[in-house]
């Protein structure tokens, strides 16, 4: 067995007095041995993030490393100085951040970026430099290297600037590879190429990688060891195949348990029976929500004055009917969350026809559409900038109800009654959004939409920025209070199984337009459009392929 | 448990020298006529230009006399400059909150019609943008030459070079919480757009309007005692610190006491405003409140 090139043992992290807990990592010990993937995986705030920083030491000043020892290629790194550090950073080891719009300088060509890596590290030539940033681009396959070269980080694509950052992590083939989240800011058939491109320069340079991830799977995609986090200690680590086929502790069970399956849910009796009931209610009944031909068109005007118009959306139709779950599915720039908003009017269509009920309100105005309003409710992605900081959740959730004519205190006993509903206590009601976990503001948004009796609930990524277990909880949350109000729901999702778990049908979207749509069940089973076909492939194979 | 905001700003040491620099100010302003002062309008031609420490007997504006000691000496005219720093304390302070408030509030209001409205935004923009074209002095002397020179007006002329900088401000904070996904959900619940304006978007820009009030305030203070200094401010029976220094300035050789006193007073009390609004940003400020953490 070759000797690991990075070794941790017993690492413990201590937090600043009068955190949540003692330590952001606690007794924390592995290995990687060279040409292997460590993928340490957890759920947001168990302290993966915080491990990987103290091994390229640049843990924030607040955090101390107090226990344990890191050492990469037999130097002890928490004993190094901030000059050696320096120095190992880039060449004994390279990173690899999650959003590659921030860890790029944007007012640096791409070239010159990776040019400075070389410059400080090495003492070649100008010429050989071009050469080898030159070379590695290629490497990484990024198309034109000449022009990727001479281009700042905001005229390459999301996936070519993570490509950017890869070169720069790997041009001095360190031996070491920590990769924070890579793929996490990017769409599926993006991820699914940065993934192998990973793998391929580890293979080719046989570099360790340690991989923090949240995403199952991707682990089970890229990982040769893994080791589970929660709340800062490990709670299982162990070859890829036995933590993920044969996991031994519960929390990792759960884990598993809470990633949604690919295999679409909703293919039993009952739900045949709702969809049945659904269509035999829709009969010869108009839909809740409607949209016909809808299309937003962008116009910018050029220094000359010549227009150039930009189609966000382009003539995309969609019906929801009471009890059915419509899911829109896409990639970003898609038109997804522009036709969700174009159908609950917060952006005005440039075309088509929208139907609230039998009411056609695509050219209404703001003030003619404000009565309507309680029909058509919307949960938006993230829950932290969904519900405003300085009201009480108790003022939230009265809002709507009282805008719709209710008298305060019938609202407040609604508000307290869908507390319950959401599983949070009444007591809740009184205090700020800021004391409530990500999960439980989802829920709180959810009630604040539910407080206006609304028949449609749009959910504009409503599960995305949660963790896998609460995003779990929130779709069974959903489906209780769909089955429960007879609501339509429509559901705006970048992920597959996700809405394989809750919707009736699916539409999937691509720049702007339709491309295809049809029952879960059958479009998941034989997607027939060659984009849905390429989306359905880079989806990470998931547990149930192992 | 994070402290709450008033516990965190008093930790802020800029903020706590500011705060007890100014509740001292604030003190003297309410208490001028306990502070041992006299009538700061009353002339007595029998101690002009006396040192500071030395007493007398003074003549006061209904002709009786009192023994008193002029702790600064005397003006030119024979008053009493310690009472008149001490009375002077209320006219800039009033000046420098009122100025305030008002900028705040014209700029405040302006701001958020420029950005949430689109339509109101470009002629208003551009109007500020004359506005602020125009150096704050010179239209500030303009207005009160225009308009007579009383506390409102002076308060009026100062306040208004404000209002573009304010206005400015408000609608780039108002532009960035109008795409907020709880100002959308606001639009959704059928919220009307006064509302939501005054319920979602004003609380939310709160904290950095707050900072910049007080640097608006540092300002005024200073500005009434340039437009004072000009002789374009308040007429000498108001005593501000500008008009002492002013009526100061011409003997300042002999007699730097008319200058340095009001100056003593001046200087803290701008700096304790402006630490204090750097302390606000400090704390209020997510951005700066990270770094602090």
């Amino acid at each position: 067995m070759a000797a690991p090139i990075l070794s941790i043992q017993n690492l413990s992290v201590a937090l600043p007095a009068g955190g949540d807990r003692v330590h952001a990592v606690h007794n924390i010990s592995l290995q990687i041995e060279p040409g292997q993937t460590l993928c340490v995986v957890g759920e947001s705030g168990s302290g993966k993030s915080v491990m990987a920083t103290t091994v390229m030491g640049l843990l924030a000043r607040e955090l101390k490393p107090v226990a344990g020892q890191v050492v990469l290629q037999g130097e002890s790194l928490l004993e190094a100085s901030s000059t050696r550090l320096r120095q190992l950073r880039g060449q004994a080891m390279g990173m690899v951040f999650q959003e590659p719009m921030t860890a790029l300088n944007p007012v640096m060509t791409c070239g010159d970026q990776i040019d400075e890596l070389l410059t400080t590290h090495t003492d070649w030539p100008a010429d050989k430099r071009r050469a080898q940033v030159r070379q590695m681009l290629e490497h990484v396959r990024l198309p034109d290297p000449e022009r990727m070269m001479r281009s700042y980080p905001h005229q390459l694509s999301g996936g070519q600037r993570q490509r950017i950052v890869i070169a720069m992590a790997v041009i001095l083939k360190p031996a070491l590879l920590i990769c924070d989240e890579p793929t996490t800011a990017l769409d599926v058939t993006t991820q699914k190429e940065i993934l192998k491109l990973i793998s391929q320069l580890q293979k080719e340079q046989g570099s360790a990688v340690l991989f923090i991830t949240h995403d199952m799977g991707v682990v089970a995609e890229i990982a040769d060891q893994v080791l589970v986090m929660n709340q800062g200690e490990a709670v299982e680590s162990g070859p890829r195949l036995q933590v993920l086929k044969h996991p031994t502790q519960p929390y990792t069970q759960q884990l598993l348990a809470a990633v949604p399956s690919m295999a679409p849910a909703r293919h039993g009796e009952r739900s045949a029976a709702i969809s049945e009931h659904a269509a035999l209610r829709s009969q010869g009944r108009a839909p809740l929500l409607s949209g016909t031909d809808v299309s937003k068109t962008y116009l910018s005007r050029d220094w000359m004055g010549r227009s150039h118009p930009t189609h966000a959306l382009h003539a995309a139709s969609v019906a929801i009917h009471a009890g059915e779950t419509v899911g829109i599915v896409g990639e970003s720039g898609s038109g997804k969350s522009t036709f969700a908003r174009c159908l609950i009017r917060l952006i005005d269509p440039t075309g088509g026809q929208i139907h609230w009920g039998d009411q056609e309100v695509a050219t209404l105005s703001e003030r003619a559409l404000r009565p309507l309003r309680s029909q058509v409710q919307v949960v938006f992605q993230d829950p932290n900038r969904s519900l405003n900081p300085r009201r009480t959740v108790g003022q939230s959730l009265i809002e709507g109800a009282v805008n719709f004519g209710m008298g305060t205190a019938q609202a407040q006993a609604l508000a307290e009654k869908l507390m319950t509903q959401v599983r949070l206590p009444v007591e809740a009601l009184r205090r700020y959004p800021s004391q409530f976990s990500g999960g439980q503001r989802q829920r709180i948004a959810i009630a604040r939409a539910l407080a206006c009796q609304p028949k449609v609930l749009v959910a504009d990524e409503a599960v995305s920025a949660l963790d896998v277990s609460v995003q779990a909880q929130i779709l069974v949350l959903l489906r209780e209070i769909q089955a429960e109000f007879g609501l339509g729901l429509l559901f705006i999702t970048h992920d597959l199984r996700v809405a394989a778990q809750l919707c009736d049908r699916v539409i999937v979207m691509n720049q702007g337009k339709i491309v295809e749509q049809g029952p879960t069940v059958e479009l998941y089973a034989n997607p027939r459009d060659p984009y849905t076909q390429r989306l359905f492939a880079s989806a990470p194979p998931g547990l149930e392929a192992l | 448990m994070a402290a709450t905001v008033t516990q965190r700003l008093w930790a802020h040491g800029t903020v706590r020298f500011g705060v007890l620099v100014l509740g001292f100010m604030c003190l003297i302003a309410l208490i001028a006529p306990l502070l041992g002062t006299v009538d700061p309008a009353a002339m007595d031609s029998n101690h002009i230009n006396k040192a500071a420490g030395k007493s007398g007997d003074f003549a006061l504006l209904d002709g009786s006399t009192v023994a008193h000691t002029f702790w600064f000496g005397t003006d030119s005219f024979g008053r009493d400059l310690y009472s008149r720093v001490v009375y002077g304390t209320r006219v800039s302070l009033l000046v420098g909150l009122s100025t305030a408030l008002l900028s705040l509030a014209l700029g405040g209001l302006l701001g958020m019609m420029a950005g949430y409205f689109r339509a109101v935004d470009a002629v208003l923009m551009r109007v500020m943008d004359g506005l602020m074209a125009i150096p704050a002095i010179l239209l500030a002397i303009a207005l009160v030459a225009a308009l007579g020179a009383n506390v409102g007006t002076v308060v009026v002329a100062i306040a208004i070079p404000e209002v573009p900088r304010v206005t400015r401000l408000v609608r780039s904070l108002v532009l960035t919480l109008r795409e907020e996904p709880f100002v959308e959900a606001a639009r959704a619940l059928a919220t009307p757009t006064p509302v939501i304006l005054m319920r979602h978007i004003l609380p939310n820009a709160m904290a950095p309007l707050l900072v910049q009030g007080t640097f608006v305030a540092a300002s005024a203070v200073l500005t009434e005692a340039i437009l004072s200094f000009l002789g374009l401010g308040l007429p000498p029976d108001i005593p501000t610190w500008g008009n002492i220094m002013a009526e100061g300035r011409v003997q300042f050789s002999q007699y730097p006491g008319n200058v340095l006193y009001p100056a003593m007073f001046l200087v803290p009390t701008v700096l304790a405003i402006n630490l204090l609004g750097d302390g606000l940003r400090d704390v209020l400020d997510p951005k700066f409140a990270r770094r602090g953490n």
